[in-house]
């Protein structure tokens, strides 16, 4: 039986002779990432806007009357209510902000929601309520506190992990891989204005621990071709490590890709956004470990010697006869 | 490296099978078959995204907490000095900023008060720290300063209280396996499976329940009571229902700040009907100590009006006719039967130590769960059906113990999850499909090692044994960063998100042991039976 390759035996693409012009434009990605985010900013969902959130489905109709709801919801005075599809065509959020008198304070909540629900329900006797969640400001403020202490903790404690095992250049190397992939892959919700909530949060995590799978396959490659080879010069060094690995690189994140695919097509409607985001980051990921991680150890001088003792075994003995002989 | 000795397979097999079998209920369960009886029957729980129900997030106002122990406290000291002998004489007293002040009338009795005071002071939590600070400024001036040990310790019982009063209500309500925890310094989730309108339950733990019998102050100038200006010695306090008969029209009613007594020694208390024009009202039962007490209190008021005060708010004013010894009441309210019988559930289990706040709340629909889960599961079958596809198409016989190693390791998540009783939720579902294509990935570093020691011209046993040992570096490697991610996940996260959490880092320990360990061992066993001359990876 003739097994199937997806990267042919003995490649030699030459990745490093472009790692310019790549940097340059994953620079400026990351940069217009960033700009996204600050200008357009994320579309926090209830648990980092607070606010109220009803989920619908119109049971007898194809698509959900978005426009109607708009104005009959708008119509009750709780500002403009943020209407989004979900899944299916007849599925919406109805998302609007709680008044600040209802902070805190359930019988107000409740009643907003009882009214919102019964003026859906007046011209849609088909809808079926799917949940209703309500998050204080307070709460949410948390929320958005914590989300950002765990990406960047997350981020750091990997960096220091790979710095302890490889040497220092490498940390930085998945410190700034991983930044890179949190950055598109904030950038793409901000770009596309997709719905930002905790699970996103979770997403981008997995993330941050998965797509360091290919780096650190690759760095340890490195390593090892570093003690073999160690006159080579690092640029042709490292496309030799990436070209051997390139095969490990591809079938690992084709893996990934084949089981999470069905979930965005067969999965739960409510896991669309957990699994774009993780599918997204597997792709930036994949690149980054190529493109971000492996070239920025020429710039930070990474070297033959990075991984040889400065003095042998032997020489050693021989230096700490020499000191005890001089003290005595 | 590819020695496996007897006990060792079995070992492995046996470690494998056992966590494996624990999935078996749960997977029943699924299939809606039912499980022997007779067995062992751990079962996966249902986050409430998947099986539908109330989750509320509670906040107690640790403001009120150090207020209450405030007023306590200058209760305690005025009751205390009054009773000491020779009798210790205060004036100005204040409770304003957060600490108790008062002056001697007599600064020579300063030691003599202090000794009073002190037992008024104890020790808090382990640290052996007293609760409260005494100072004496300008030689009669005492300042009581509550400390924030003691804060934090009143905060902590009143916290520990309030669980109990919840899950009294709770009960109450006759809701089916409230899960009811403390979470942080002052928060307790209540999650109710299957409830599907938390209203009731909402209200019923928004009330606080305290109860108050204060007499009306008959004096106050009903001018100043209107503007809420309140005659020295007493407080305003806002009729619950304005319209209330009784009430005059006035939505306010002045009442003497002391004197009055609170409602919550009671043994009993539920919904009635008054006698005389049978509207809604609640029967309380006073215990012996408060029964008298109330005895007191009406002996010595006869003629006069008490409010009945719920939550800082007048329920009603009635006159006292006559001394009630009995030991029971009706409280009157402009109630609705619904609305007696809740008050009379609060009563019941107590009052709040502190007030309750919702400051989340999600309620899931049964339908959208099951709807989850069936749609979770066929996507799990496709995604774990191309991942094998895959790895066969690409490694062969190799691919082949991938794909049995993914089955084993994906009934042992389940098992243990099972067996350490956490719970699955949606984001969940997501883990195991992301856990379905990273478990194969040590497979991928494996045999891609295997092909190319091969190449070099190793022959077939030496590149099988450097492809587990020179792949099983970056393995760890990756394991141990997912690792990190993962208990940070775990750490940061909430509710379904922690869920996420759980299977990913499960996952990682058991992908180890099935993509490295038993993949290893049924290589070996090949190897040895089938000796073959060439790898075909």
């Amino acid at each position: 039986m003739r097994l199937l390759k997806l990267v042919p035996d003995n490649t030699n693409i030459k990745f490093l002779r472009w790692r310019v012009p790549f940097y340059v434009v994953s620079m400026i990605l990351i940069a217009a990432s960033w700009g996204l985010i600050m200008t357009k900013g994320l579309n926090y969902g209830v648990d980092f806007a607070g606010g109220q959130e009803i989920e619908a489905t119109f049971t007898k109709q194809a698509e959900a009357p978005v426009a109607a709801l708009r104005e009959q919801v708008g119509k009750l005075g709780y500002g403009d209510p943020v209407i989004q599809r979900f899944g299916a065509p007849n599925e919406v959020s109805i998302r609007t902000k709680l008044p600040e008198s209802a902070e805190g304070n359930p019988g107000a909540a409740e009643a907003i929601s009882k009214k919102i629900i019964a003026a859906i329900r007046a011209s849609n006797p088909d809808v079926r309520i799917e949940s209703v969640s309500t998050v204080s400001g307070k709460v949410s403020g948390e929320f958005r506190q914590t989300a950002i202490y765990a990406l960047g903790a997350a981020m750091l404690a990997i960096s220091i992990y790979i710095w302890v095992r490889f040497e220092w250049q490498f940390g930085v190397g998945a410190l700034f891989a991983l930044f890179h992939d949190v950055s598109l892959t904030l950038g793409m919700f901000a770009l596309f204005q997709l719905e930002f909530s905790l699970q996103i949060i979770a997403a981008i995590l997995a993330i941050i621990g998965y797509s360091l799978n290919d780096t650190i396959v690759v760095y340890d490659r490195i390593r090892e071709d570093l003690k073999k080879y160690r006159k080579m010069p690092l640029p042709e060094l490292l496309d030799m490590s990436v070209n051997e690995t390139l095969a490990r690189t591809v079938m690992t994140s084709a893996t990934l890709l084949v089981a999470l695919i069905p979930l965005l097509f067969f999965g739960p409607e409510s896991l669309f956004g957990l699994t774009a985001a993780i599918v997204l980051g597997i792709f930036v990921g994949t690149y980054s470990s190529i493109y971000m991680a492996a070239p920025i150890l020429i710039w930070l001088g990474v070297s033959g010697d990075s991984f040889v003792p400065t003095e042998s075994a032997i020489e050693r003995q021989e230096r700490l006869t020499r000191e005890r002989g001089s003290k005595s | 490296m590819l020695e496996f000795p007897l006990w060792k397979k079995l070992w492995y097999w046996g470690l494998t099978l056992v966590i494996a079998a624990a999935a078996l209920p749960s997977l029943f369960s699924v299939a809606g078959l039912s499980w022997p009886s007779a067995l062992p029957n751990p079962q996966v729980s249902l986050g409430l995204d998947l099986a539908g129900g109330s989750h509320i997030l509670l906040e107690a106002n640790e403001k009120q907490v150090a207020q209450q122990r405030l007023e306590n406290m200058e209760e305690s000291v005025r009751g205390r000095l009054k009773l000491a002998d020779p009798r210790i004489g205060i004036g100005d007293i204040s409770s304003a900023n957060g600490r108790l002040t008062f002056m001697l009338k007599d600064p020579s009795q300063v030691d003599a008060a202090r000794e009073q005071i002190l037992p008024l002071t104890t020790g808090a939590g382990l640290t052996g720290q007293r609760d409260w600070d005494i100072a004496v400024e300008d030689g009669s001036r005492f300042v009581l300063t509550p400390t924030r040990e003691g804060l934090e310790q009143a905060v902590s019982n009143a916290m520990d209280s309030a669980i109990e009063v919840v899950r009294k209500r709770i009960d109450a309500l006759g809701t089916r396996e409230p899960t009811i925890i403390r979470q942080g310094e002052n928060r307790i989730v209540v999650q109710v499976p299957g409830l599907d309108d938390p209203t009731a339950l909402k209200n019923l733990l928004g009330q606080t329940a305290k109860l108050e019998f204060k007499m009306v102050d008959e004096t106050a100038a009903p001018n100043d009571v209107k503007q809420g200006i309140a005659p020295p010695g007493d407080e305003i306090v806002p009729w619950a229902d304005p319209n209330a008969p009784g009430s005059g029209g006035v939505p306010v009613l002045a009442v003497k700040r002391l004197g009055g007594i609170k409602g919550d020694q009671l043994t009993d208390a539920k919904q009635s009907f008054d006698s005389r024009n049978n509207t809604p009202v609640v029967s309380i039962t006073f215990d012996q100590q408060g029964g008298a007490k109330f005895a007191k209190l009406t002996s010595e008021n006869v003629n006069k009006r008490f409010a009945i005060i719920l939550d800082g708010k007048v329920l009603s004013a009635p006159a006292i006719n006559e001394p009630i010894m009995g030991g029971s009441a009706q409280i009157q309210g402009s109630f609705t039967v619904q609305s007696a019988t809740q008050l009379a559930i609060a009563l019941r289990s107590g009052a709040l130590p502190v007030d309750l706040t919702v400051v989340e709340e999600r309620t899931v629909g049964p339908d959208l769960g099951a709807d989850s889960i069936r749609k979770g599961l066929i996507a799990m079958g496709v995604g774990s059906g191309l991942v094998v596809l895959l790895m066969i198409a690409v490694y062969g016989r190799f691919g082949i113990y991938a794909t049995i190693a993914l089955i084993f390791n994906l009934m042992m998540i389940l098992g243990v999850m099972a067996v350490m009783g956490t719970t699955l939720t949606l984001p969940g579902i997501a883990g195991f499909v992301l856990t379905i294509g990273a478990a194969v990935d040590a497979n991928v570093l494996i045999y891609e090692r295997m092909r190319e020691e091969r190449k070099k011209g190793r022959r077939v046993i030496a590149a099988v044994e450097n492809g587990y040992k020179e792949a099983s570096r970056a393995i760890y490697d990756a394991n141990i960063t997912n690792f990190i991610a993962g208990v940070l996940l775990f750490a940061f996260g909430s509710g379904p998100v922690r869920g996420f959490a759980v299977v990913l880092i499960i996952g990682l320990f058991t992908s180890v042991f099935t993509g490295v360990t038993l993949t290893r061992m049924w290589v070996a066993d090949w190897l040895r039976k089938a000796r073959p001359t060439e790898l075909n990876v």
